[in-house]
């Protein structure tokens, strides 16, 4: 009898978790794990869209990786973003956590203003730097040349294009100065005041007290800011379309890129592959290569001794 | 710093005291000066863009930053422009609907990951944040051939609003951890009174759960506000479902060099997500925290 009850107990607790859990376990079902294992599947095909697809072996992957002149670039591009743009993101929000941390007057003025930007959409903040930059008439051209500093064509630039890309995600850091700004009111005041007893000078002050207590967060930061910049997808190609002059329509045959390749990323390739040439099995092979690099940075990410999000309790 | 405080408020001058203050008055001068270099590098460019939207077509091609005359109308012509008004009437479909459906969704599923002990929740977890670093472009190819070619949905927005009443992987994820906040002492004292578990997560934890749960809706409505992948796959084909992020681009073709135009839209399409953060700045920093701080 207990057992019984017992039993029906566990059944009636299964089933309610299975209630609380079913939206997200149809939409695990259906928008993603579906969607991958076509993908895979996809990938080993020859399919346009239209006739069926076909078996055709490793046939897409060996185009992607030998034959597709987008493909290295892109890969060489994300690197490159993945070195400097994570960095100089990660440095300049810490920069500035540690500044709001110190300003003790209008401290939600400046908060405010520092952090406006990282809300701005993306695409009007796009359209707004590739405005801003614009090498002829450009405020800040404008400014640099009145100042006699030589004036570089940024967006028009293939060896600009990716610096400019980098000052438009480094004002829109306000995501990490609140993230970094917390971590440091966090760092237990009495670490400071023996480093002060102790003599230490601020520079030793931060270097021993405030880096090792903030590390998981500057970690934490930098992965997710890889994982970002796997992903980083509409600011380059609305930088790369306006500062070409060339706005397709859905129709119009827009090669990505400009200028010269140098703000391809791997996401535009599945756009490129998929949506313009009509190769779904190349687009799925390269959307495998997107995912296998996502991955292995979340895997990072909770990794189970010193992960970063705690998956479990 | 503390310190600083007490040496501006030091009534005794002491030789000693003298020389902290001065030093600490540098400081805070260093400091501030600091602070004021950063606030017009985050506040110049919205400064030079809306300027820049209110000169006349003309002298947004010298290198003047200042109006001559401040064309106010400009903005008028914006809201003129065909489309634009259906631009927000979709951008406002999709962020509001998908910002209700999403939350509706979610909740359940985070209360039971917080709560609830059962075999496979950790997995869940783990799969959980798996689909909250899944590039949305790593699944695009199935999807859209799901969505267009069997359901015949492309040329609408409903390919991106429907997922969301399946529970959205991040929203997910910063409920959770929002939750797991709540002692569990409510909740059993919830079940003593005879609260099923529909009964308390309605009753107990919703109400304290609202800072969390703005912060969810607040990211969800801005992430639907600046999506240009999606409109970009589904509704490119069709201009009457266009979204005003994906709309923009556009504009910026029609009107070539109308500089002043095209800069008037770009305000205009910021000026509601900044308008949203004004109200709702703290739920929305705390947010941002809860994602970064460790579960």
């Amino acid at each position: 009898m207990t057992t019984y009850t017992l039993r029906a107990k566990r059944r009636r607790a299964a089933l309610r978790t299975a209630a609380f859990m079913s939206p997200w376990l149809i939409g695990f079902g259906v928008f993603f794990a579906y969607p991958l294992i076509s993908t895979v599947y996809f990938s080993f095909t020859h399919y346009d869209g239209f006739a069926d697809p076909t078996f055709n072996g490793f046939k897409n992957w060996s185009y992607v990786f030998n034959d597709y002149p987008l493909f290295w670039p892109a890969l060489r591009n994300t690197l490159w973003l993945v070195v400097v743009m994570v960095v100089c993101r990660v440095a300049f929000g810490l920069g500035i956590g540690l500044l709001i941390t110190k300003i003790k007057t209008g401290t939600g003025v400046f908060r405010t203003l520092f952090y406006l930007p990282y809300l701005a959409p993306p695409v009007a903040a796009t359209l707004a730097f590739v405005f801003l930059l614009n090498p002829g008439t450009g405020p800040v051209n404008s400014v640099l040349s009145d100042l006699g500093i030589p004036a570089p064509d940024w967006f028009t630039d293939p060896s600009w294009s990716k610096p400019a890309l980098t000052m438009l995600a480094v004002w829109g850091v306000g995501d990490l100065m609140v993230i970094f700004m917390a971590a440091l009111l966090d760092v237990p005041k009495e670490q400071y005041e023996a480093a002060e007893l102790d003599g230490a000078s601020s520079w030793q002050r931060f270097r021993f007290v405030t880096l090792p207590n903030i590390s998981p967060i500057v970690m934490f930061a930098v992965v997710t800011g890889i994982i970002q910049t796997m992903q980083y997808y509409t600011q380059p190609l609305v930088a790369g379309k306006v500062a070409s002059g060339i706005i397709g329509s859905s129709g119009q045959p827009f090669e990505p890129g400009y200028p010269d390749k140098s703000t391809l990323t791997l996401p535009q390739l599945v756009y490129n592959l998929g949506f313009q040439r009509f190769d779904y099995g190349s687009a799925c092979v390269v959307a495998l290569v997107l995912f296998a690099l996502s991955m292995a940075f979340t895997a990072l990410l909770m990794r189970r001794r010193g992960g970063l999000i705690q998956a479990g309790d | 710093m503390a310190d600083m405080t007490y040496a501006l408020d030091a009534p005794v001058a002491t030789p000693a005291a003298r020389v902290a203050r001065r030093k600490a008055l540098l400081h805070w001068i260093g400091v501030h000066a600091l602070g004021v270099a950063a606030a017009l590098f985050f506040v110049l460019p919205f400064v030079f863009i809306v300027l820049t939207s209110l000169m006349d077509n003309q002298q947004t091609l010298t290198r003047d930053l200042v109006p001559d005359h401040w064309q106010w109308s400009n903005y008028k012509k914006v809201f003129d422009t065909p489309g634009f008004l259906t631009w927000w009437r979709n951008t406002l479909l999709y962020a509001g609907l998908g910002t209700v459906l999403t939350v509706v969704s979610s909740v359940p599923v985070a209360y039971a990951l917080a709560k609830f002990r059962f075999r496979g929740r950790n997995l869940s977890m783990m799969l959980v944040i798996s689909m909250m670093m899944l590039p949305p472009q790593v699944i695009i190819i199935p999807m859209y051939l799901f969505w267009a070619k069997q359901l015949d949905l492309s040329g609408t927005l409903w390919p991106l609003i429907i997922p969301m009443a399946f529970g959205d992987a991040f929203s997910i994820f910063l409920l959770r951890q929002f939750l797991m906040t709540i002692p569990n002492e409510y909740l059993d004292a919830a079940k003593v009174d005879g609260c099923g578990e529909l009964r308390t997560l309605l009753r107990v934890v919703l109400p304290m759960a609202k800072p969390g749960i703005a912060a969810v809706a607040l990211f969800q409505f801005f992430y639907a506000w600046n999506d240009y992948f999606g409109p970009q796959i589904y509704a490119s084909e069709n201009p009457g479902a266009w979204t005003l992020s994906y709309g923009l681009e556009s504009f910026k073709g029609a009107h070539h060099t109308d500089w002043n135009l095209t800069m008037a839209a770009t305000v205009l399409v910021m000026a509601p997500v900044i308008l949203v953060f004004f109200f709702a700045q703290k739920a929305f920093v705390e947010g941002v925290t809860l994602t970064g701080v460790k579960g």
